[in-house]
């Protein structure tokens, strides 16, 4: 492949676009981690083996896409350019695609089907799913082969690098900060204000500052920034080029957890690709401007999507946080100006410069023409997961309610549950309760409702979901990840832990509640990082939504939602037949019933493993 | 020996990708022997001490060989909220060990990992390279039975 000029760009979209043309469909598999688990890459190579055998290769083509979003529902597959549909393919029902694909119609059975009215809705664009969101961060995510950077080009990519390769550095920044984009990591600090910031300082101190791309997605629950990595790799270098441009950048470096193994795989591909084509390296699209981007595999250490240990673990040490300020925009990496931003702002980046700051500015809730703090401009990628019924990755403009996302994308809760809370912000983050659900889904109203945007995962729970075991979930996990640099995060986050352990345990105390709001109070004034200063949220949101279930706890040692162990137990109610699959698969043989006669659960021998309840198929398992 | 050099070539012998180094001796040898970090100290120049506190920092690395699957049951919160608990719990107990060991024949460790970015499939486990999604306590005696039975496909 030869290094390109600017003028070269357009030329390779022309001639890619023709060749797609000539193909009369083009098969889309989904190539993401969740479609890969379910057979994806086993699907794409029957397929192409079918289009062979019956001579069609030349007439439909077969491509590898990044994760759609839809996951629960792979393997998926889209046929362009009309946008069919369909969900958990097998390799069976190859030859049926491709027939019906010749004859013009589809095959119905893996069609999705409407949840409310249970119609076949056979393109994508008309699922709800589907059809309320809007694409910027995930324009590409379907549609293109992450692998192939030619089918980047064609969609656009890299024509915002050219553009910013003739702008002046002070008029990107500007034009970054009138979008009025805020960090989609988490922190929602305005990124064109971090960019001047960086910009500045090395400009005074006469230094080369760097850049980073954090794509250590280390909050559980949240997949945004590894789906847009598998899918569109090219935008986050087109992104980080334009950030390098801007500040006088010559080297960048991509921090990506070692649990996201095919995003790395597809960014180095990515990445060898763009130094092959000139699109990184010395004199970038035939300008004087050169960058190189590394990447670095994270070790598994959820601290260090904080930035300074980000920082730190790059350098080839232990992942602790330092104390902030100087911030890493005056001194990151190696003491020199650093910009970290998170996957998803990057690759809103490209976006910004090619379509104009105004019309970022203008999607999202809030008026940001004056400050970027005023509002939450663009959209936001969100994972939706936990108790609902579309799980998947969804990309709102921002200010919609949480209801919307919930009901109108999401689908309700499953299994005719009711909802009870929706986790937001990951860790660090707070459960709304149901009078929430009107909530505005922007950066101000969920911190101010003692939530936060976080990252963006969304983690619905049923009300089959208990409060206090969620709130010691979190503190366990916080404990765990807590670097222990700092007394009042390692020593606080340990004393709540083994507060709400007692209380799951049925054995809290009057007082205990009142003692844990007084521990977070500590946690949140002197911790060094935002680990420890935001670790006891979950405490104190689920505290001030679901008091009672904490006194049910506490003064009745029950567990109203049925799953705190010690204050629960399992039995069998005259709904059960007899069928004995219950007693066969219970692993401590506590069941004991003749064929077709009522069962019986021995408590003292129930380890209370639930598999009695997975495996009866009446409702006849009882938890209380 | 020369295994541990070829990485550490791998890696330009640069003191700032010690982490990738282990990451990849890790693989290579499912822990970190001890003479491993003494070649790698020997020749990036980088003190035992602190090699010593990477290893014991990240969750990646082990001082202790793991087994020859490692089974890593996802407790992210999608996957708890969907019973992770019960399926760490079923693993514990047909392998009869706890987070963090070996079975004394080295075919399995266990390791709980703060989740695996893919939430929709909830609850998640992996056993060597294979994900499985939508697991069910009953589900865990006959996945360890194929493994031991040396077919994982």
């Amino acid at each position: 492949m030869n290094r390109i000029q600017s003028g070269d760009l357009n030329n390779i979209r022309e001639k890619r676009v023709h060749e797609i043309k000539k193909f009369k469909a083009a098969l889309m598999v989904c190539a993401g981690t969740g479609c890969v688990s379910a057979g994806s890459f086993k699907l794409k190579d029957l397929l192409e083996k079918e289009l062979k055998e019956r001579n069609l290769d030349n007439e439909y083509m077969v491509v590898p896409t990044g994760c759609n979003g839809f996951c629960a529902q792979g393997p998926i597959m889209v046929i362009q350019p009309d946008g069919i549909f369909y969900q958990k393919v097998k390799p069976e029902d190859i030859p049926e695609i491709i027939n019906k694909l010749i004859e013009g119609k589809y095959v119905d059975k893996l069609l999705y089907k409407d949840i409310e009215t249970g119609n076949y809705i056979p393109k994508m664009e008309n699922i709800k799913f589907f059809g309320k969101q809007q694409l910027i961060a995930l324009r590409n995510k379907g549609i293109i082969n992450p692998e192939n950077i030619e089918d980047a080009i064609a969609r656009g990519a890299y024509n915002s690098l050219a553009k910013a390769l003739e702008m002046n550095q002070q008029d990107i920044i500007d034009e970054v900060k009138r979008s009025g984009i805020r960090g989609r990591g988490g922190g929602g600090f305005p990124t064109g204000v971090k960019w001047e910031i960086a910009f500045k300082t090395s400009q005074e101190k006469d230094v080369i500052p760097y850049i980073i791309c954090n794509a250590d997605e280390g909050d559980p629950g949240a997949f945004m920034d590894r789906s847009i990595v598998e899918a569109d790799p090219h935008t986050v270098i087109e992104g980080m080029l334009i950030g390098a441009k801007a500040i006088g950048a010559s080297e960048g470096f991509v921090y990506i957890r070692k649990e996201y193994p095919l995003a790395l795989e597809r960014l180095e591909i990515a990445i060898s690709q763009a130094e092959e084509m000139g699109l990184l390296g010395k004199n970038i699209l035939g300008s004087d401007f050169d960058f190189d981007i590394k990447t670095h595999r994270g070790a598994g250490a959820f601290v260090c999507g904080e930035e300074t240990a980000l920082i730190s673990s790059i350098q080839g040490k232990a992942g602790e946080p330092r104390q902030k300020p100087p911030v890493p925009a005056i001194s990151g990496l190696r003491g020199k100006p650093t910009i970290i931003n998170n996957v998803e702002t990057w690759a809103n980046i490209p976006v910004i410069l090619d379509k104009g700051a105004g019309w970022f500015a203008d999607i999202g809730s809030g008026d940001v023409s004056d400050s970027p703090w005023n509002g939450s401009s663009g959209t936001k990628v969100f994972s939706l997961v936990g108790n609902i019924e579309h799980t998947g990755l969804v990309e709102i403009p921002m200010g919609i309610t949480l209801h919307e996302i919930i009901y109108d994308i999401g689908g309700g809760i499953p299994n005719g549950r009711k909802f009870k809370a929706v986790q937001t912000g990951g860790p660090s983050g707070g459960c709304l309760p149901a009078s929430h659900l009107d909530l505005s889904v922007d950066f101000d109203s969920l911190t101010k409702a003692g939530s936060m945007m976080g990252s963006g995962g969304m983690i619905v729970m049923d009300d089959k979901t208990c409060m206090v075991d969620v709130a010691k979930y979190f503190i366990s996990f916080l404990k765990d990840e807590s670097c222990g640099k700092c007394t009042p995060c390692r020593e606080g986050l340990i004393a709540l832990y083994q507060i709400l352990d007692r209380i799951t345990k049925g054995e809290g105390k009057n007082g205990d509640i009142e003692l844990m709001e007084e521990i977070s109070q500590t946690m949140s004034l002197a911790s060094l990082c935002a680990l420890g200063q935001t670790a006891a949220n979950p405490v104190l949101s689920t505290i001030k939504y679901f008091r009672d279930e904490y006194e049910a706890h506490i003064k009745d040692k029950k567990c109203p939602a049925g799953v705190c162990k010690e204050l629960i137990s399992y039995s069998v109610n005259d709904n059960c037949t007899g069928c004995t699959i219950c007693s066969k698969k219970c692993p401590v043989n506590a069941i004991s019933g003749k064929v077709k006669e009522k069962h019986i659960i021995d408590p003292e021998l129930c380890i209370k493993c639930n598999v009695c309840y997975e495996v009866c198929k009446f409702d006849a398992i009882e938890v209380r | 020996m020369e295994k541990v050099n070829q990485i550490i070539q791998k890696w330009n012998t640069d003191p700032d990708f010690v982490i990738e180094m282990m990451q990849d001796i890790q693989d290579e040898f499912r822990c970190i022997p001890r003479e491993a970090l003494e070649e790698v100290t020997l020749k990036t120049k980088v003190p035992l001490a602190r090699l010593y506190h990477i290893v014991t920092f990240y969750k990646s690395f082990s001082l202790t060989p793991r087994g020859k699957y490692e089974i890593q049951v996802c407790i992210g919160t999608a996957c708890h909220v969907k019973g992770a608990p019960l399926i760490l719990d079923s693993f514990t107990r047909e392998l009869a060990i706890q987070i963090g060991e070996t079975t004394s024949d080295g075919l399995f460790s266990l390791e709980g990992v703060r989740c695996l970015g893919c939430c929709s499939l909830a609850p998640v486990i992996t056993i060597g390279d294979n994900l499985y999604g939508d697991v069910k306590v009953a589900d865990v005696p006959k996945l360890l039975a194929k493994y031991k039975e040396g077919n994982n496909e």
